[in-house]
């Protein structure tokens, strides 16, 4: 009797893994039919994308691009969709009322900002951060024109006084405060007293200036982005002090944090925009020419920093205190705490609130068209309001559903990508 | 809450406004009229497709603008939603708002506003299926109705279906293309707004032989320009260019023959060009021949109807009402004395 114990010597090759694991069967198994309930629901979506596409695309597809009107359309094939409205209205769209002329203002404005937001959203290119601070002074002029330099005076004011108060810290003062006061005092007298004549006499040397385009011509994408990204950019830092001043011992500070964002909280941005539009005009002098874009601007920015610190506070309440101790314990001041500890990882979990909060702050621009400014939206209604498109709406919607996507899309991808950037717990 | 609020706000703008110098001094040193228009309303005021101001209400404030200056483009246009009309002419932002706005009683008087008459009688009506073999609105019995909520319209049918001892069912929508689209489709057999409006949107249906606005007009919409209490003078150069356009209509002085009245027999015509020897115009402080400039600018009364909501437009509203009283119609002005 040989009593043989099976012993294998040799591995056995590898066999390939089951047809239903793998390949587009595998996926398919795994990702869409895993169970009785996901079948049903993929055999659903299904049904309604393909129904939904089986209209769209013949719609789309054979649209009419080059007609003079809606009728012109309809009489030519009326099943299908009136894009000329798109012909003939898309710089409507993207300039609003801006004289034709001048559109490469606007044009070379969003490609400004497209350079300007580089440095700040990857930082390999910070060393371009210059372009980012000299862009506001810049759209400003190209956007609503007028002398070259009475837009750049802010910023030689602005630098004048930042270069005093260096010099008078690194020369002559020990006391921070003391020179704060100073150079203000000092920026201040040149903006009432200096700068005027000097605007003057600059042009008289050396007139730079471009035609003068009017808050009442923005409109369309245009206006979206104006509104849009100054709200974003300036929201984001008085957010911080707001939930900075929430948190802080001082209780004046901490009332006026807490009552402003409040306020502004329980107020619908609507609201805030009708005052902007219709009541701020009772209380300023009569006369007062306050640009309706600017208050707007101002409106949006205040409602969108209210929720921001509210954002923030969620990622600072959301740090153990313990963070807070050893940056004291380390002998860092409150702001170099701020700075080095405590903002960087707060801001890092609060990213998908605060992007959150910058969509949603783009999107409701669209708000303004009830106050009677011409964004896609208003413009949208302008255009139909000509006989010849009246009757046109899902063409033009889509079209500027589209357009938003694209800039909503985008912000939500960078979100993403720096969530990832900045994920060290890994 | 709200009559008590807009009241406190009126009165406000009142003692803000009483500073000023008369609305005339005040637009000649802008050198620009400010003019509130609709910012979207078939046939009244819109962009057309090169960004252009076109419209009937637009064509009025042209006028002004051109017996004012002499120059019919020498006015801005305010786009105003309905929501911000009202405030925006009360707190100074426009000189004038000429916005298709219903003349009504405490408009007149509640909200402090001075209305310089009407330059276009419209009024609610019906639109059906011409298949539906309706002729008149009385045959409109126990029909579904697409109606607009929270609209004066919606109270107006109301009242004429319980006058008339009729029934209907009411089928909500929220505004006018809503309105459209389930007519279409449809979930209503007539569907109501102002016909202007209904005019407007039937010549762009995909077959509009197929469907039919009914004659009867069953309320009253007097739309008119008008301006702010408290300054007669510019209410009546307001009123009185109105009035021109009509009179320019009733004499037969358009736009092409303006040149051609000069030896006419007609005393209110000289009066009115500013060819005869009285310069009546002086006593509203404009040139004496504003009027001739304001006529000049977009034709009379009937031409820029023609151009903005007749058959030129592509609307293809019929004169009815609006035609001059010569005519049929109850345009009428008081003399040109």
């Amino acid at each position: 009797m040989t009593k043989i114990a099976f012993v294998r010597k040799k591995e056995i090759p590898p066999s390939a893994p089951p047809i239903t694991e793998v390949g587009l069967i595998g996926w398919l198994r795994q990702n869409l039919f895993s169970s009785w309930l996901n079948s049903i629901l993929t055999v659903l979506s299904v049904y309604f994308i393909v129904i939904i596409l089986w209209d769209f695309i013949p719609w789309a597809y054979g649209g009419h691009w080059n007609t003079k009107s809606l009728r012109e359309c309809l009489d030519l094939d009326p099943d299908v969709a009136c894009f000329s409205v798109l012909t003939a209205r898309w710089k409507q769209l993207l300039f609003g009322l801006y004289p034709a002329e001048e559109y490469w203002r606007p044009t070379l404005t969003f490609i400004f900002l497209l350079l300007a937001i580089v440095p700040i959203l990857f930082p390999k290119f910070f060393r371009f951060f210059w372009f980012s601070i000299i862009y506001p002074g810049l759209a400003v002029w190209l956007l609503w024109g007028g002398s070259f330099w009475s837009i750049s005076i802010v910023y030689i004011g602005l630098t004048l006084g930042a270069l005093f108060f260096l010099t008078l810290i690194r020369r002559y003062l020990k006391n921070y405060m003391i020179a704060a006061i100073l150079a203000f005092l000092f920026t201040a007298v040149f903006f009432l007293f200096i700068s005027n004549p000097l605007v003057g006499l600059l042009n008289a040397i050396l007139p730079f200036s471009l035609p003068f385009v009017e808050s009442l011509k923005m409109g369309g994408f245009t206006l979206s982005l104006i509104v849009g990204v100054t709200g974003i950019v300036a929201s984001f830092p008085i957010g911080i002090l707001l939930a900075l001043g929430r948190q802080s011992n001082l209780p004046v500070i901490k009332m006026i944090c807490v009552g402003f964002i409040e306020f502004i909280r329980g107020v619908p941005l609507i609201t805030l925009l009708f005052v902007a539009s219709v009541l701020l005009n009772y209380f300023l002098p009569p006369g007062t020419n306050f640009d309706i874009v600017l208050r707007v601007v101002i409106m949006v920015t205040l409602f969108s920093a209210a929720y921001m610190a509210e954002v923030i506070r969620g990622g600072l309440a959301g740090l153990p205190l313990g963070q807070h101790e050893a940056s004291a314990s380390l002998g860092l001041t409150y702001w170099q705490s701020q700075q080095l500890i405590i903002m960087p990882q707060a801001l890092k979990i609060s990213i998908p609130g605060i992007v959150n909060t910058f969509i949603g702050l783009f999107k409701d621009t669209t708000l303004v068209s009830i106050i009677s400014l011409r964004d896609p939206v208003g413009l949208a209604s302008t255009i139909r309001a000509d006989q010849k498109w009246n009757g046109i709406y899902w063409e033009l919607y889509v079209a500027i559903g589209l357009m938003f996507f694209i800039f909503c899309w985008g912000m939500s991808q960078y979100s993403q990508y720096l969530e990832r950037k900045l994920k060290t717990d890994k | 809450m709200k009559k008590l609020f807009l009241g406190v706000l009126t009165t406000l703008a009142l003692a803000a406004g009483g500073t000023f110098a008369g609305t005339l001094d005040d637009v000649k040193a802008r050198g620009n009229l400010l003019c509130g228009v609709s910012t979207g309303a078939p046939g009244f005021a819109t962009v057309d497709d090169s960004g252009k101001d076109v419209g009937f209400d637009v064509d009025y404030c042209r006028a002004l603008a051109a017996a004012i200056f002499g120059d019919p483009m020498a006015v801005k246009f305010v786009g105003l939603t309905s929501a911000v009309r009202f405030t925006a002419l009360a707190a100074g932002e426009v000189d004038i708002l000429a916005r298709n706005t219903t003349w009504t009683y405490s408009r007149d008087t509640d909200l402090k506003q001075t209305f310089l008459g009407v330059n276009y009688y419209d009024g609610q009506g019906f639109m059906v299926k011409k298949e539906l073999g309706v002729k008149s609105t009385t045959e409109l019995d126990g029909a579904t109705v697409c109606i607009q909520v929270g609209t004066t319209t919606e109270l107006n049918l109301a009242d004429y279906f319980k006058e008339n001892g009729m029934s209907y069912e009411p089928v909500p929508t929220a505004d006018n293309a809503e309105s459209q689209q389930q007519y279409l489709a449809g979930a209503c057999d007539t569907y109501t707004t102002d016909a202007s409006a209904l005019h407007g949107t039937r010549v762009n249906l995909e077959n509009p032989d197929d469907h039919l606005v009914l004659p009867e007009i069953i309320s009253k919409e007097p739309l008119g320009p008008l301006v702010r209490h408290g300054d007669d003078n510019w209410a009546d150069i307001g009123r009185w260019v109105l009035n021109a356009l009509v009179i320019a209509e009733e004499k037969g002085i358009t736009k092409a023959n303006i040149d051609s009245w000069k030896d006419t027999k007609d005393a209110e015509i000289h009066r009115l060009l500013g060819t005869g020897d009285d310069d009546i115009l002086a006593m509203v402080g404009l040139p004496k021949n504003a009027m001739y400039n304001a006529i000049k600018a977009g034709g009379n009364y009937g031409e820029i109807f023609e151009n903005n909501l007749g058959a030129t437009s592509g609307i293809n509203i019929e004169r009815g009402v609006n035609a001059s009283w010569t005519k049929g119609g109850i345009l009428y002005s008081p003399p040109f004395r």
